[in-house]
């Protein structure tokens, strides 16, 4: 049972692992620091989902064209108006809400089945938009430049860290602000909507408005992850944002436990770190070239389904339950 | 005996919702199973129809045993189950849930016989024949699933808890047509009820079921007249 | 002229998307379950269609061929991850979410294997017979005897189908199973079997839908090829908008969004090919949120 004192937020973990961060990048080479950037678009575009999915229990296989609208946004500013980095971010959370608060109003009356293919269509149809148009830089997209890490950093300083420094604390934002609106009244009535939805209604909730509110949320969560992903890659462009990347979003969080927020780092960490494992299991295998370019895509596909059929709550979850079960077990003998 | 059941237990997961309880059904006879909420009388009937799978014990139809048999095996020996609540599929029309009955039947010819004789005992799903049967009142729907039960050519019954959340007049049509078909048909049926006055009127045998154990068993008269049963469950 | 080509553009691509959407409705009106792998099942067999064409020559001998394949993997597919699926996730907040995350991650195996075992480049497929247009006073119709053939193989397929639903055991037993599985078991219908044959059937339905989607373009295909992704949206949306649970609607459906498709592209903006779907079915659900047949009974799954 939930306890009704207030909780803490927790804001004095939070610092402790950002200064966690700092010192590990610090320590680690090139490489790593690079996959530490994009561990941390996956955090905050996995935890989009575990609001919308887990906790709202909306299904969307769009995020992936949300992330795309933030990251446009975000690019477009740059690009056109060179505007400082900061309020192009923060654009990128705005814009990627309104897209998000528009898909949640026509989403509100659908769910299940009905809410997944509609997003799916979106996934598909919203970036090809992009070629449409040339402010949006057609095929080949539009750069994103976030500039030059500070000189206060010293000379030393490399770009790819900047990049984790940016993304790792746009992540630590991210995620203290969420499990902060998960533990409120907010998450609170998304569960309750999510599990019986007439009953919440009866209890005084606004499911329709919560449900909108919660892909609101979730969206202008992904148009940072997608502003991010930009940064790291440099540009923006259609082909940044295919159907696989909802996919992958759906995939890590369900590796999460998609109700665990506190899992979300297992996700991204194994989305960022199959791609190297199919290459090296294809090296030692000498493999033929379609193989290899197949084979991430093999596994994030199988990785799916096994966690979906053997792990569905997520690891986190599974083990909390299989505890419980072994608590009651012990109790009943104990009777 | 054509129905015996020795020893069954089964499971809810951890908890034991019928625990040792042993029952014989004479051929042609009526037992009402009663028991407050909970007693596990439906479970009991969920493991005589073989959607539950007992822990223990054994389940004997007519000599054979057929403990833990699958329902589709158990209905082509004649066991019919109308559940509690929804036996009634909404979508399909009352002339397709009675088909559904007789789904399974090799004796394509006498289904028609069938589909009369159904009609005949219910006249008013003979007069909704084509509908679909989420137009039927609570009673309606009811008679509907005894007829789909009947479609079957059941040797053995099992109704659990027909008269729930019906209007006392229908009940009392039921109760009365469930006595009727059982000596006009031949039927060995096992009527679980919270009813349990109206039950035990129209039984031979009665049987009550508290916290998954046999408390008693005795003739149904008997039962009513029994000061610990009244006090218990018929409220006088 | 040109809207008569235009209607007639619409009513071809429409009648594939309604053989695919009559696929999602086959298994959604037996199991309950909305597969998104369909698509990639339907991609699959037109690749089993291509090797019996390479092999025998006859593309009338590589389509029941390839309906048998279909039937098969979709069979396979239920016996194996949806058995697995129904014992251990049926519960907790993944439940709902479950089958169609399940049926993604199969969509993304079955399209990545194809690439393994046939390579991503185009294969081609002839069409087995004329697909230039009917001329009609000298000029030439957007409307060829192979379109004709789809649309005649629709129809056949929709009559076929309903008979079998609405006047067979088996689409009783079938229809039972996906309303109320434990009814069904208790009137002797071995639920399990008829799911998987519901399957089989959309497998079935699927392939026809593939090879008739490559052969009625220009007959090439690829695991990436756009034709398919169109196919699975489009299927999914016209099935939608006919109201998942009737093969008429999937038929309307079809229609309905081929036409419209076409008159957006020809009248609005070519541009628009890959939104045009996405805002068709906004529009549908907002108006008509049962779907053009469907029964007002909320759309919740």
């Amino acid at each position: 049972m939930p306890k009704t004192k207030k909780q803490s937020t927790h804001l004095p973990l939070f610092i402790l692992i950002g200064i966690l961060l700092v010192v590990l990048s610090g320590m680690v080479d090139e490489l790593r620091v690079y996959q530490g950037a994009s561990i941390a678009v996956y955090v905050i575009a996995i935890s989009s989902i575990i609001l919308l999915t887990g906790y709202s229990g909306q299904v969307s296989l769009g995020h992936g064209a949300l992330m795309a609208v933030g990251a446009y946004a975000a690019a477009v500013l740059r690009a056109e108006f060179n505007l400082p980095i900061i309020l192009c971010f923060v654009v990128a959370v705005l814009a990627a809400a309104i897209g998000g608060a528009l898909l949640g109003a026509a989403a509100a009356r659908l769910s299940g089945p009905y809410l997944a293919g509609t997003t799916l269509a979106l996934a598909i149809g919203l970036p090809s938009l992009a070629n449409q148009f040339s402010i949006l830089g057609g095929e080949q997209g539009l750069p994103f430049d976030v500039g030059f890490p500070p000189l206060a950093l010293g000379q030393d300083f490399t770009q790819y860290k900047w990049y984790f420094w940016i993304a790792a604390l746009a992540a630590l934002i991210c995620m203290w602000t969420t499990r902060n609106i998960l533990s409120s009244s907010f998450g609170r009535s998304w569960r309750a909507g999510r599990g019986n939805e007439v009953a919440a209604q009866l209890a005084g909730i606004n499911t329709a408005r919560s449900k909108v509110l919660a892909f609101t949320i979730s969206a202008g969560i992904a148009g940072l992850a997608g502003a991010m992903l930009a940064m790291t890659i440099g540009t923006v462009s259609p082909s940044a944002f295919p159907l696989a990347l909802s996919f992958s979003l759906l995939t890590g969080a369900v590796l999460s436990g998609i109700t665990t927020l506190g899992g979300v780092i297992i996700g991204a960490v194994v989305l960022v770190a199959i791609p190297e494992i199919a290459v090296s299991v294809t090296d030692r295998l000498g493999a033929s070239e379609s193989v290899t370019t197949n084979l991430p895509g093999l596994i994030v596909s199988g990785l799916l389904i096994l966690t979906v059929l053997f792990v569905p709550n997520g690891p986190v979850e599974q083990h909390r339950a299989r505890k419980a079960k072994h608590e009651a077990a012990v109790s009943n003998t104990k009777k | 005996m054509s129905l015996n059941v020795s020893n069954l237990t089964v499971h809810h997961g951890a908890i034991c919702a019928v625990n040792q309880v042993s029952l014989a059904v004479p051929t042609g006879k009526l037992a009402a199973i009663i028991g407050s909420n909970g007693a596990g009388k439906t479970t009991l009937l969920r493991a005589l129809s073989g959607l539950n799978q007992p822990t223990s014990g054994v389940v004997n139809w007519m000599g054979e045993t057929i403990t833990g048999q699958k329902p589709e095996k158990l209905v082509r020996k004649g066991i019919s189950h109308v559940s509690e609540g929804k036996s009634v599929i909404p979508e399909l029309t009352v002339r397709e849930n009675l088909e559904l009955g007789a789904i399974w039947r090799k004796d394509r010819k006498e289904l028609n016989q069938s589909l009369d004789e159904v009609v005949a005992i219910f006249p008013r799903l003979g007069e909704r024949i084509a509908q679909r049967s989420d137009t039927l009142s609570g009673g309606e729907r009811q008679m509907l699933a005894i007829g789909r039960a009947i479609m079957s050519k059941p040797k053995l019954l099992l109704l659990d808890e027909p008269s729930l959340g019906l209007a006392p007049l229908v009940v009392e049509q039921i109760f009365q047509t469930i006595r009727d078909l059982t000596i006009q048909m031949r039927l060995t049926v096992v009527l679980v009820e919270q009813n349990a006055m109206g039950a035990l009127k129209i039984a031979d045998l009665g049987i009550v079921l508290n916290l998954g154990k046999v408390v008693a068993v005795n003739h149904a008269q008997a039962l009513m007249e029994d000061p610990a049963v009244r006090a218990a469950y018929l409220g006088y | 002229m040109q809207l008569l080509n235009t209607l007639l553009i619409g009513i071809t691509a429409g009648s594939i998307y309604s053989l695919m959407a009559i696929a999602f409705v086959l298994v959604w009106r037996s199991t309950r379950v909305v597969n998104f792998a369909q698509a990639g099942m339907a991609l699959l067999s037109t690749y089993f269609g291509y090797e019996a064409v390479s092999r025998v020559g006859s593309f009338w001998i590589a389509l029941p061929i390839a309906m048998i394949g279909g039937a098969v993997v979709a069979a396979l597919v239920e016996l194996i991850l949806m058995r697995l699926l129904v014992k251990h996730a049926s519960s907790g907040p993944i439940a709902g979410v479950a089958p169609i995350i399940a049926t993604l991650g199969l969509l993304g195996v079955i399209r990545s294997m194809i690439t393994m075992i046939w390579g991503g480049q185009d294969l081609r497929i002839v069409a087995p017979i004329s697909n230039n247009g009917f001329t009609i006073n000298g000029s030439t119709l957007v409307f060829s005897p192979l379109k004709l053939l789809v649309l005649v193989a629709v129809v056949v397929l929709l009559i076929l189908l309903s008979i079998l639903f609405q006047k067979t055991n088996l689409g009783l037993a079938l229809r039972a199973s996906a309303h109320a599985p434990e009814i069904a078991r208790l009137s002797g219908i071995k639920v399990d079997a008829v799911r998987t044959f519901g399957w089989a059937l959309a497998g079935a339905a699927g392939a026809v839908a593939g090879l008739f989607q490559t052969v009625n373009g220009n007959g090439n295909f690829s695991p990436d090829s756009i034709e398919f992704s169109l196919l699975l949206v489009s299927g999914f949306i016209a099935a939608v908008i006919g109201g998942l649970d009737s093969l008429l609607g999937a038929v309307l459906g079809g229609l309905f969004l081929g036409i419209a498709i076409s008159f957006v592209l020809m009248y609005i903006s070519s541009a628009l090919f890959f939104i045009a779907p996405f805002v068709i079915l906004l529009i549908v659900l907002f108006v008509r949120p049962q779907g053009i047949i469907g029964v007002k009974a909320g759309r919740r799954a």
